[in-house]
């Protein structure tokens, strides 16, 4: 099957087969291997990727399926040398150990704020038809998709906070 | 020339603390950071290897005799290379510091869920496909899988029977006699075990993800029949370890085989049902605990007796009682550890063997003792800190049990504690508080570091060590700028890979202070050089800042190494202190949680973990460390837990959806407190293990604060909340 | 995952026809990849709607509101609609799963999302609803999650959806359009099946059925409730879930309905409790006779026993704080 994708703002073609995972389009074809498998079944968050600015697990979906769309990788938002804010306060932070959940974390995060942003309500949120402010609570749930086994939960969220704020 | 040291006794120069640098114990952030947090850092799968081949590992889903591997249906499917299975694969990987080939051939399937093959294709798509269509002919064998319907084995090296505790316990005035349990734990480390096998001629390079690389060389070339020399481990980055990462593993074998047989490299990373099934699980145990006190809660006697399981012809077993020897006093004593052979999935070391179980359980029981007693639990633990070790009669090197304790009350506000159980609400919610302490032993291994220090003022740290997430790049590097008188960010720190000197490797806790003292005297032997070229005595030597300082004379490196770099080899052994001196970490936890009234179910509101560990390197990673043995604590306590198929011991819950780690929400907003302390019989850097300490103990303070909050003692681990219903108010 | 031949629908007449054919319709994903990988689900053939027009949330003429197949969990759930005037369908959305996943999970895949039974995703266990009459192996099996009411000798799985769940209790209809072209809206109450001896026939959707929308009533002035319990905090599967929809007269319940989740092989309502409940002044002791009649024929198996009583303690505190009674009242 060939499918264009338009990852990190370059467009790439994939001709492989159809079961080919998005996730495995860009760690074995496209050799992106920043975004990470943890699970392969969407238990994790390591895959987290974003299409169309969206955040998804990229291990569970089709890379057929997404022919013209937009994919935002952990390499699209920032380069060692050139960190992103999200990247970099969670390197000042310490929002990581092993590093393998980490890209994963912060494409949800960079993500996750856009959803704040537009007011999205979460399961911890009070009123539902407010505003939600992002307290500490509703940052560690709106990133409870992502597992992090070194568990850097608490520094995760200190990261977040400061980018957002 | 190499400095050498064997630890055969304290070194209590201290030398980091008089070096002009000043950046040893900063939080300094870690300079693999800008590689991890890009998606840049390579961990073992993600090395671009031409022509690669995948592999996907075949299960066996019955015990028994494997009669045939019915390979031609697999290898008529598309794509498929082949299918492998020799005498060399693994029933189960190597424990940790084998050193050898562990338990090999897998024509006798030993558990549910057993690799006993592999099959090989173009893309990993159609060698998962084909996987699926494997169905091996096994003769089924009837094998026990529950630890209790066997006689188990004792374990004479845990077994202390000191006095009489069932006298003690008859005149008790006070005394807890009570069965814990706890259930199995999955490391569950993100980064599945993956590998990448590499042939060129004789020799074998592996990617591999790997914690302890001198070890796990071996292990490979005994498990091939090869030259240690013919082979290369490559473990730049690992994700996560957690013990399951210590010993090598099945898909390195079968990975090596494959790639041999096909003559070309191939890539096998394990699906994560796979490690969940054929990966080391941490032992379920049954713990029967005695204490017996005087009537002011003095200990007379003491028990700790525990059932833990294996796989026939597997040494480790789980060190339960680990700490419960040397923490409190008690003359009359009895501690034991009893093996039964069973036929689950091989158990191994999960972060903090030992302590990990046997912790909560000592400090529930300390618990159920202050109640009895009707003492503060805090001044329970104080009461009974023996002088020396109460069985050996060793001393103990530094313990500041206490003081974390003390100093863990008055952040905490332990004082004001809920001290009635079950009496504390919040609209639904009934708030509970309790303490548990830390301690994990000490220990270190064998390593060795080069350093080589360049005349334009950089540096570069090699040794095979591997950082796991443990914070190895970050406070080697830190170890070296600080005797050398370097800005950290001029030292480059080259680790995981076998062509490099040998470290320690990471397990145990060891790492740090094992390969941190191997890179310090590394260290100490350039300064010699230095000393030398410039004629001078080490006592006269500042470095800082890229200068070096004697006497009156200020210069720049190039100008004092005479040379345009110096080399120096540093190799650290353990020595007598180990055994002249019990040596542990300690500290202690203090936590309130919330118990739903209604359903049961448990949140971790605060927590705080104060910890005594030695020199803490950098203050950053250390209580990263801790940060995630108290959520580990959490997951020990709330959610985590094996179950296995009473019918066949297959873990039912072989993924991350059934299998709770604990979830950012789970965790709260955790504090970590080190106090300033040092082990000059540990090391010559006076640091002491952290990578578990801040886990050992801690599902005791989660548990003995439900018990606040409820007033039902649930004494099953995990406390999940269908096991606190009956007690709840209606 | 075997191979398949993979078709993109540009119409729901391509998706429909496809299904018709042997296709099997693939929306987020999110639940049948993850069994695809498995060969849990092992389809020739894929017929992708992601391109279809279903994605909109409409105002109906009822007052009502109209949620294309597709729109996504997470877009359900923050509409300012569904947040006003359905509460309990956002919470329980935002109740299920992750971030990542209500992204990409769709309203019509939520629905039809297969159990977790452990031994339903291992293909080398017996299971009568991945390969009938091969067995249960969850009967005489580790059986925490499964169900206490509705089961049977062949299957006693539970559906894992929470919206699902409020869907139920805010009676919506779930609207089909087949492979001929016509419309039909069947209500969620009629849509699942109980496992009888065919649990792998899960709803009354056949062949050549493509879900394009679900239908909400016009709202009701209510209280409403979604309460989800559940082994950890977050990103698990409900054990029980009940959701409320309540309104009070003068002191009384007007009207009620109850759902509940992780008890049946579908989201459970038992319209006797609600009849039990309505027109009564709200009390502690009403909920808990309530309770007891939903559950008068639970049966555990074993390990999860624990549901029953959880249920009743659930179920009136999620009643008496819907009536707005004090805790102790
Ligand atoms: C780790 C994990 C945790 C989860 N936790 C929760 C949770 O807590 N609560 C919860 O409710 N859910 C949970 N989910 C499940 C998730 O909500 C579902 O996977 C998702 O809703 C399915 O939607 P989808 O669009 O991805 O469906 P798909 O996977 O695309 O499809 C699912 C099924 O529906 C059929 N289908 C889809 N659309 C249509 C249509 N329009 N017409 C006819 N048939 C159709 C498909 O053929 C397929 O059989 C979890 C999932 C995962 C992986
Ligand atoms: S409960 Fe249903 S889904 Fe689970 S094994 Fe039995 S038949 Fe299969
Ligand atoms: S790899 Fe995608 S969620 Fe785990
Ligand atoms: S940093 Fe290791 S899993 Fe998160």
């Amino acid at each position: 099957m060939k499918t264009t994708l338009k990852v990190n703002g370059e467009e790439r073609e994939l001709e492989a087969d159809s079961r080919v995972s998005l996730l495995d389009a860009l760690r074995n074809h496209f050799r992106l291997t920043g975004s990470k498998k943890g699970c392969d079944h969407g238990q994790c968050g390591a895959c987290t990727v974003m299409v169309n600015g969206r955040r998804i697990n990229s291990c569970l979906t089709l890379a057929c399926m997404h022919d013209g769309d937009e994919i935002t990788t952990i390499e699209g938002l920032g380069t060692p040398g050139s960190l992103s804010p999200m990247q970099d306060a969670f390197v000042r932070h310490d929002g990581y150990q092993c590093g393998y959940c980490t890209p994963g974390q912060i494409c949800s995060a960079t993500a996750m704020l856009e959803e704040a942003k537009a007011g999205w309500p979460s399961v911890v949120t009070e009123d539902l038809e407010s505003r939600p402010d992002l307290t500490d609570e509703e940052i560690s749930e709106r990133m409870s998709g992502n597992l992090c086994r070194c568990a850097a939960y608490p520094n995760i969220v200190d990261a977040i906070r400061e980018v957002a704020e | 020339m190499t400095k050498t040291l064997t630890m055969d006794k304290p070194d209590d120069r201290r030398r980091l603390d008089h070096m002009a640098q000043a950046v040893i114990g900063k939080p300094l952030d870690r300079p693999d950071g800008p590689l991890k947090v890009s998606g840049t850092a390579p961990y073992a799968a993600e090395y671009e290897i031409e022509n690669c081949a995948h592999g996907v590992l075949l299960r066996a889903a019955t015990m028994g005799t494997v009669k045939s591997l019915n390979r031609a249906k697999i290898e008529a499917l598309p794509g498929v290379l082949g299918v492998f299975s020799s005498d060399e694969f693994l029933r189960n990987p190597a424990q940790g510091m084998a050193g050898e080939a562990p338990v090999q051939g897998v024509g006798e399937v030993a558990y549910v869920g057993e690799v006993i093959g592999l099959v090989v294709a173009e893309t990993f798509e159609q060698a998962r496909h084909a996987s699926y269509a494997f169905a091996p002919e096994i003769e089924p064998a009837g094998h026990i899988v529950d630890p209790e319907a066997v006689e188990p084995e004792p374990q004479d090296s845990e077994a202390v029977d000191q006095g009489d505790l069932a006298g003690a316990m008859r005149d008790a005035s006070h005394s807890v006699d009570v069965v814990y349990r706890t259930e199995g734990h999955a490391a569950a480390a993100m980064e599945p075990h993956a590998s990448i096998a590499v042939w060129d001629g004789p020799k074998l390079t592996l990617y591999g993800a790997y914690q302890m690389l001198k070890f796990n060389r071996k292990e490979l070339a005994d498990s091939l029949g090869l030259d240690e020399a013919d082979v290369r481990i490559v473990s730049r980055y690992v994700g996560g370890g957690f013990g399951s990462k210590l010993g090598i593993s099945q898909e390195g074998i079968a990975a090596a085989v494959a790639a041999r047989g096909l003559g070309r490299p191939v890539s096998v990373v394990m699906t994560r049902q796979q490690v969940f099934e054929s990966i080391m699980r941490r032992t379920e145990t049954k713990q029967h605990m005695r204490l017996a006190a005087d009537a002011e809660g003095r200990l007379t006697g003491l028990g700790h007796e525990s059932l833990i399981s294996n796989l026939p012809d597997e040494e480790f077993a789980e060190p339960v009682p680990q700490s419960t020897h040397f923490l409190y006093g008690g003359e009359n004593r009895k501690i034991s550890l009893n093996v039964a052979r069973i036929h689950r999935p091989a158990a191994g070391s999960v972060r903090a063997p030992g302590e990990a179980v046997g912790m909560p359980v000592l400090e529930n029981a300390m618990d159920e003792l202050a109640h009895a007693v009707g003492i503060d639990p805090v001044e329970l633990r104080k009461k009974n800190l023996p002088e020396c070790h109460p069985e050996t009669g060793i001393p103990f090197g530094t313990r500041k049990y206490a003081e974390c304790m003390d100093e863990g009350a008055k952040r905490f506000g332990w004082a004001d504690r809920n001290r009635v159980p079950g009496g504390l609400r919040e609209g639904e919610w009934l708030i509970g508080h309790g303490m548990a302490g830390a301690s994990r032993v000490n220990m270190t291994e064998t390593a060795k570091a080069r350093v080589t220090l360049s005349a334009n003022g950089t540096a570069t740290v090699e040794t095979d060590m591997t950082d796991i997430g443990t914070g190895s790049y970050t406070v080697l590097g830190q170890v070296a700028a600080e005797m050398l008188g370097l800005d950290p960010a001029k030292v480059e720190v080259k680790l995981g890979d076998t062509d490099l000197p040998p470290g320690s490797g990471s397990g145990g806790s060891i790492g740090a202070s094992s390969c941190g003292s191997a890179v310090f005297l590394a260290c100490e032997d350039v300064r010699t050089q230095i000393c030398e070229a410039l004629g001078c005595e080490e006592a006269d030597l500042t470095l800082k800042d890229g200068e070096a300082v004697t006497g009156n004379r200020r210069m720049s490196l190039a100008d004092a190494l005479g040379a345009d770099e110096l080399t120096g080899e540093g190799e650290f052994n353990p020595g007598e202190t180990s055994e002249d001196y019990a040596q542990a970490g300690y500290g202690a936890y203090f936590c309130e949680v919330a118990v739903n009234s209604v359903t049961g179910e448990t949140r971790v509101r605060r927590m705080l973990g104060v910890y005594a560990a030695g020199r803490i390197l950098n203050e950053k990673t250390a209580r990263s460390q801790c940060l995630g043995g108290m959520t580990w604590g959490i997951g020990t306590a709330l959610t985590e837990e094996l179950v296995h198929d009473e019918r066949n011991g297959k873990i039912v819950n072989r993924d991350l959806a059934e299998y709770h780690v604990p979830v950012n929400l789970d965790v709260p907003q955790l504090n970590v407190v080190f106090l300033e302390e040092r082990e000059d019989a540990a090391c010559p850097i006076q640091s002491k293990g952290i990578g578990e300490l801040g886990f050992c103990g801690a599902a005791g303070a989660i548990t003995n604060a439900i018990y606040n909050a409820t007033g039902v003692r649930v004494r099953d681990y995990p406390v999940t909340l269908d096991k606190l219903l009956a007690g709840l108010p209606d | 995952m075997r191979p398949f031949d993979y078709a993109r629908a540009e119409a729901v007449s391509d998706a429909a026809k496809g299904s018709a054919a042997g296709a099997t319709i693939i929306a987020g994903g999110t639940n049948l990849l993850d069994l695809m990988k498995l060969e849990v689900m092992a389809p020739e053939r894929l017929v992708d709607i992601n391109r279809l027009p279903l994605g909109e949330i409409e105002e109906t003429e009822e007052g009502g509101l109209k949620i294309g197949a597709l729109v996504p969990n997470a877009d359900l759930a923050a509409d300012q609609r569904v947040r006003r005037d359905y509460p309990v369908l956002s919470r329980a959305l935002l109740a299920g799963a992750s971030g990542q996943l209500r992204n990409k999970a769709t309203t019509g895949g939520n629905l039809c999302q297969r159990t977790r039974c452990y031994y339903f995703y291992d293909t080398s266990e017996p299971c009568n609803k991945r390969e009938p009459g091969s067995g249960c192996r969850a009967i005489g099996g580790f059986n925490r999650i499964h169900a206490i009411l509705g089961a049977s000798d062949a299957c006693i799985a539970t559906h894992p959806s929470d919206m699902a769940v409020a869907m139920r209790a805010l009676k919506a209809d779930v609207e089909i359009e087949s492979a001929d072209g016509s419309r039909r809206t069947v209500p969620v109450d009629d849509f699942y099946r109980l496992p009888h001896d065919t649990p792998h026939i899960e709803t009354e959707l056949e062949a050549g059925d493509v879900i394009t929308a679900v239908i909400l009533p016009a709202p009701v002035t209510s209280e409403q409730r979604y309460r989800k319990v559940r082994d950890r905090a977050s990103y698990a599967f409900a054990l029980v879930s009940v959701a409320a929809v309540v309104s009070l007269e003068e002191g009384r319940i007007a009207d009620v309905t109850l759902a509940f989740g992780g008890l049946a092989h579908c989201p459970w309502r038992d319209e006797a409790v609600e009849a039990r409940l309505k027109g009564q002044a709200p009390s502690r002791a009403l909920f808990a006779e309530a309770a007891d009649l939903l559950l008068k024929d639970a049966t555990g198996q074993g390990h999860n026993d624990f549901k029953i009583p959880l249920t009743k303690r659930t179920m009136i505190a999620v009643l008496a704080d819907a009536c707005g009674l004090e805790t102790g009242e």
